[in-house]
């Protein structure tokens, strides 16, 4: 995790690696889904900024490999659950 | 998050690395932990608290509200190859419990352990019975594994 220099550009995160293909319109309504994480199935890759331990980094999931990771998303900072 | 942070300790015994992401800015999981976490907690957020301001990540995991424009509780065990074993996402009122969690990771780790010869019957802990999969357990279940006593 490299340290960022913090700006005012708000950086966001991002997915890693191939997006999904975009299909040829054939006329019917378009139902695609981005989602891709199923259990059983590689843990799509990301970067996003971080916030750790009092400096701010980039923090990317491929980066632990070969170590178990539990990403925990929830709604909100300073929500009450 | 609190209580993954309270807790840390337990999830590191166990090797696991932990990530928490939401849509707020890493400017604000900044002040939170200043603010209030670290009074709960005792001490920091010993793990990196990720921002997807955009949802970009959330939506390929299937956890981004895209009206509320927030991430539901969604909780992901990845094993040491990039897999994932388990996942668990629920709406935002209610927490999530992290002894589950814990369990979740020993019954994981102790199925890679054995290269899946033994797997964890429902409700299985360290020390309790495993079985074994194979042409001898088939139909034999009801006699090696009690679903009222071992859940």
């Amino acid at each position: 995790m490299e340290e960022q220099k913090p700006g005012c550009a708000r950086p966001t995160g991002a997915r890693l690696g191939q997006p999904a293909e975009k299909k040829v319109l054939t006329g019917e309504p378009e139902e695609e889904s981005m989602v891709t994480a199923r259990v059983g199935m590689k843990a799509p890759d990301f970067d996003a900024p971080a916030y750790f331990k009092g400096g701010f980094t980039q923090v990317k999931l491929s980066d632990f490999a070969g170590k178990w990771v539990m990403i925990c998303f929830y709604p909100g900072d300073f929500t009450f659950v | 998050m609190s209580a993954v942070a309270a807790n840390y300790n337990k999830l590191q015994e166990l090797g696991v690395e932990v990530i928490s992401i939401s849509v707020d800015s890493q400017f604000v999981h900044k002040i939170w932990n200043d603010q209030e976490l670290n009074k709960m907690v005792g001490h920091d957020v010993p793990f990196p608290m990720a921002s997807d301001g955009a949802g970009q990540v959330g939506k390929v995991y299937g956890v981004y509200d895209e009206n509320a424009g927030v991430e539901l509780r969604g909780r992901f065990l990845i094993d040491p190859d990039g897999v994932i074993q388990a996942m668990e996402v629920l709406t935002p009122p209610v927490g999530r419990k992290l002894d589950e969690t814990i369990r979740q990771v020993k019954a994981f780790q102790h199925v890679r352990k054995h290269k899946g010869a033994e797997v964890c019957p429902a409700g299985w802990e360290p020390g309790k019975k495993t079985l074994k999969p194979g042409p001898a357990l088939v139909g034999k279940v009801w006699q090696e594994w009690d679903p009222k006593k071992d859940h």
